[in-house]
């Protein structure tokens, strides 16, 4: 008789399990993908392709590493990368940190032009005509930006607008891949 | 005028199909696996659509990386592992069975057999109950279908004088 009251709870062990479990699914955001790359800790894929400041020179790779720093894809035709392009520029003068740009699927007039008229916040930006080393990384939705730690390998990657709010955890994974870079 | 319209009318679901790119295939086999794997895989960008089916410049690449791949005589698991590698596991949409979609999978059939069990205990409660007391259950069904009468027969002293009461009370108005 006892079990038999018991199993009368089933039921309401399943409905709080299953609440739980569609709760949390709640606050999960379905548009957020995984980042293999920054999963795995992965080096930048393999390019060689034109930097946008001086067209004649190549870039690959080799020229990302060296600095724990943010790789920031953009381009002119993404509004939302008009929009964090300020908060950007202050990243790089008021807190000295390193940022590289990929140039994605743009116009090298129209984006050297924008890097005039707005302020050029990047150290080095990659010019990918193509897309195909956003492919490569993963690139869904530009403005995305990635932390390098400093043997150019993929740490963690945001998609969509860096503003204070973001900058929290963005600043968080790169002080920490700083320190276990110093052990 | 009439005629114009009606010719735009025929013409015009013609042209709202589903995206369509001028590939030629070396092969008919490579045709068909191109439909296979545009089909299956999943676009990044708009969640709900495949990459044969969007509009959105990210599917029209990954289309065209499917087809530089299968005239490089890829073959489909290779295809499928280099948009795995880049956009994860979420661009298929047949999941691979692995420790995270072990649910998705056999979650169903799991919660399909626990209800068959319930379904079984309870039918067989049910009849060990009816062979154990079959009078009982004949009295029950019976005191069931003569409900009405049997509730105004145990009536208490008090409820029945109240009840006369009343009854006197509407034959007097």
């Amino acid at each position: 008789m006892q079990s038999r009251k018991l199993l009368a709870f089933i039921p309401l062990l399943i409905f709080i399990g299953l609440g739980v479990f569609l709760w949390v699914g709640l606050s999960l955001d379905p548009r957020e993908l995984p980042s293999r790359l920054a999963e795995e800790r992965r080096p930048v894929p393999a390019f060689e392709l034109p930097s946008l400041t001086e067209l004649d020179k190549m870039l690959t790779p080799d020229d990302l590493k060296g600095e724990v720093a943010l790789l920031n894809v953009w381009a002119t035709w993404c509004p939302t990368c008009k929009e964090e392009h300020g908060f950007l520029n202050r990243l790089q003068r008021e807190e000295g940190v390193t940022i590289y740009g990929i140039n994605y699927k743009d116009e090298p007039a129209k984006a050297q032009e924008w890097l005039r008229r707005y302020y050029n916040p990047y150290q080095k930006v990659v010019l990918d005509i193509d897309g195909s080393l956003g492919l490569d990384m993963g690139v869904y939705g530009a403005p995305e930006t990635y932390v390098l730690d400093k043997t150019g390998a993929v740490r963690y990657r945001h998609v969509g607008a860096v503003d204070a709010e973001v900058w929290k955890t963005l600043k968080q994974v790169m002080q920490q891949v700083e320190q276990e870079g110093a052990q | 005028m009439r005629f114009w319209l009606l010719l735009a009318l025929v013409w015009l679901p013609l042209t709202a199909q589903a995206t369509i790119d001028a590939y030629e295939f070396s092969s008919e086999e490579n045709e068909q696996r191109f439909h296979e794997l545009t089909n299956v895989l999943r676009c990044p960008k708009c969640q709900n659509q495949n990459i044969s089916d969007s509009d959105a410049p990210l599917a029209a690449d990954l289309r065209r990386e499917v087809y530089r791949m299968l005239e490089e005589g890829e073959a489909n698991d290779g295809i499928i592992d280099f948009m795995v590698t880049r956009y994860g596991e979420f661009v298929l949409y047949r999941p691979k069975v692995n420790a995270t979609t072990w649910l998705l999978w056999y979650g169903p059939f799991v919660l399909l057999a626990i209800g068959l069990i319930v379904v079984v205990l309870i039918s067989r409660n049910r009849r060990r109950q009816q062979t154990a007391a079959p009078a009982s259950g004949a009295e029950v069904n019976s005191a069931e279908s003569s409900g009405r009468y049997q509730a105004s027969a145990e009536l208490s002293a008090d409820e029945s004088a109240r009840l006369n009461k009343l009854l006197q009370q509407d034959s007097d108005q």
